[in-house]
């Protein structure tokens, strides 16, 4: 985004909205302690968890399953380190370690293509998960470990300074020539190589970057469980919710993602300790009904619903 | 010595023989109706509790069980792919979009059909005993039903490639797999065979649960697990490819079985391995075109 575009008064708007919302979410744990804090950092999580997943695999098309590999990897980097180094480095390598991963795994298998890679990152996730187990089992002795736990508060700002990071990376992305390139190769790959783009590159520098967000989340969160395995790490549906957030809020606007992750996780918040069948099911119409009705998700049908109404506005005057 | 070669290797082709009709099923929607159907395991759960009822309610024999659930679970598959397949077909514009999208419908499918199970029917295991009395198969000892199972399985697996070689309609379904459009306009009704193939897929899927509740205990979640291995299957077979499926399923039926002998806990962890390692150096399979 350059200057010219923030000069117009609907962006100054935008810009100043986005900026007291910051400021309440900041200063939110000062009105109270309690649930809104925490209610809020789990929300914060799925959203960094689903924006992260939309900078990747929204303008290229390809499906990543691997978010909780990511995820699980900040949460054991937090698990081991975490005692002996200030929290915020900890965070820091918890990100670097899932960029690292990332950066492996991307240069390996984004010659994959379509359901191979879906698969791939899937089979990667359970293969990661199913490695940590045996080794916990047969070398350390035990199952699972404790994790050094921190207050809500500092979970919460930690998160929320997270989110800030994500979306301006976000936005700068989207921007970019690399959003562009992305976008082009979600398109037609073939074309986008012919016309000049590094196609590889791009695409495992972003996966890399997307990955060390969902990393350094996973590293933060980890404090909030106190006791961690590499089943709580590596929990499947830390890799289908981002994707079924994304999909339900829609992906063409990088806030729609966020409003899906804040409506579920309330849900989820809602039912699962209490009907944890309802909300699965509920979830799966969900994304049926979405994948079927709303190919823009629910900021399309908003923008869609809107753009009739101001159409009828202009017909009846 | 020979009777534990003798353990392992039929441990593995009892095992190899439910893979190997899960892995067919999923084959067959993907390579033909190009559905990459997470729920697979969703439809093995539900003819597991549909023979587990039949057994536990009314006394009706498994195998006989067997061919009740079939028309049933294709009845669902068919319906499923009739309704919503169809429309996202439709509304698809090109085949990439819509593997991934009706991909992610399944994810909608596996919550939906496994959180109703579990509403109707709970989360515990259940089970029922048939023939389980010890056969001895030159010293090494095994369960009947299980026997019972690797026989049907070969049965059916067999019946349905003899339908796919020989009859009209096994002819047009492997003209659509090939090409649907051009199959199409040679006069295939060809949204009525990838309906079919989506049904055939299910009802594999039921037969494998009926037998499977047989020789092991049921769960309304057990549905992923099974899912996840005939993945593997279809992916060492050569993804579409029924025959490699059926291999497939045997030999990841005789890795299992070995591995489980040397060290059972690694299991799981050599078969993401040996996925893994396929995707990257031979994503087509081991007869994979």
């Amino acid at each position: 985004m350059d200057i010219a575009t923030l000069k117009t008064p609907k962006n100054l708007i935008t810009g100043a909205i986005l900026l007291v919302i910051l400021v309440l979410l900041a200063t939110l744990p000062l009105y109270g302690p309690g649930y809104p804090v925490i209610l809020l950092s789990s929300i914060l999580m799925y959203v960094i968890l689903t924006v992260g997943w939309v900078i990747f695999s929204a303008p290229t098309g390809y499906i990543s399953l691997a978010p909780a590999a990511f995820f699980g990897f900040g949460i054991y980097t937090s698990a081991i380190i975490g005692k002996a180094i200030p929290f915020a480095v900890v965070v820091a390598i918890g990100g670097a370690a899932s960029f690292c991963l990332a950066l492996i795994v991307g240069a390996l298998t984004l010659r994959l293509r379509g359901i191979y890679f879906a698969v791939f990152t899937f089979g990667l996730l359970m293969l990661i998960a199913n490695s940590f187990n045996y080794y916990e089992i047969h070398f350390t002795g035990t199952r699972g470990r404790f994790v050094m736990v921190k207050g809500y508060d500092t979970i919460y700002f930690f998160m929320l300074g997270i989110f800030v990071l994500l979306m301006i990376t976000a936005t700068l992305i989207k921007h970019s020539k690399y959003g562009l390139a992305l976008m082009s190769i979600g398109q037609e790959e073939e074309a986008a190589e012919h016309t000049g783009v590094n196609v590889v590159m791009v695409k495992v520098i972003i996966f890399a970057v997307s990955a060390f967000f969902m990393g350094a989340a996973g590293s933060v969160m980890a404090t909030k469980w106190t006791y961690i395995d590499s089943g709580i790490a590596f929990y499947m549906l830390y890799s289908f919710m981002p994707v079924l957030m994304a999909i339900f809020g829609g992906m063409g606007q990088l806030y729609g993602p966020v409003i899906g992750a804040a409506i579920f996780t309330y849900l989820e918040e809602l039912l699962i300790t209490r009907f944890p069948e309802v909300y699965m099911l509920i979830f799966g119409i969900i994304l049926v009904i979405s994948i079927l009705y709303l190919p823009d998700g629910l900021v399309g049908l908003i923008q869609e619903s809107w753009k009739r109404f101001s159409v009828r506005k202009h017909a009846d005057t | 010595m020979i009777v534990e070669i003798l353990d392992v290797v039929i441990a593995g082709l009892l095992l190899g023989g439910i893979y190997a009709l899960i892995a067919v099923g999923l084959s067959l929607q993907y390579g033909v109706a190009r559905v990459f159907n997470i729920s697979h395991g969703e439809f093995i759960m539900l003819g597991a509790f549909a023979t587990w009822i039949l057994y536990t309610t009314a006394g009706i024999n498994p195998l006989i069980s067997l061919v009740m659930c079939g028309p049933f679970v294709f009845l669902i598959g068919f319906f499923l792919h009739k309704t919503l397949f169809r429309s996202l077909l439709n509304s698809s514009p090109n085949m990439n979009i819509f593997e991934s999208k009706s991909m992610l419908a399944c994810f909608g499918l596996l919550f939906i059909i496994q959180n109703i199970a579990i509403l109707i029917w709970g989360a515990d295991h259940k089970g029922y005993s048939y023939l389980n009395v010890g056969v001895n198969l030159g010293g090494a000892v095994f369960a009947a039903n299980r026997l019972v199972t690797l026989l049907y399985a070969v049965a059916i697996g067999t019946a349905f490639y003899l339908f796919l070689a020989f009859t009209r309609l096994g002819k047009a379904i492997r003209a659509a797999a090939q090409d649907p459009r051009t199959a199409g306009l040679m006069g295939v009704d060809i949204n009525q065979v990838l309906a079919l193939c989506f049904g055939f897929g299910a009802v594999m899927a039921g037969f494998a649960g009926a037998l499977i509740s047989m020789c092991y205990p049921i769960q309304t979640t057990m549905g992923l697990e099974y899912t996840v291995i005939a993945i593997i299957v279809v992916t060492l077979g050569g993804l579409g490819s029924i025959v490699g499926s059926f291999l497939g399923g045997f030999l990841l039926g005789l890795i299992g079985s070995i591995v489980s002998y040397i060290e059972p806990s690694l299991y799981m962890v050599v078969f993401y391995f040996i996925f893994s390692l396929l995707l990257l150096v031979r994503p087509k399979g081991i007869l994979g075109k």
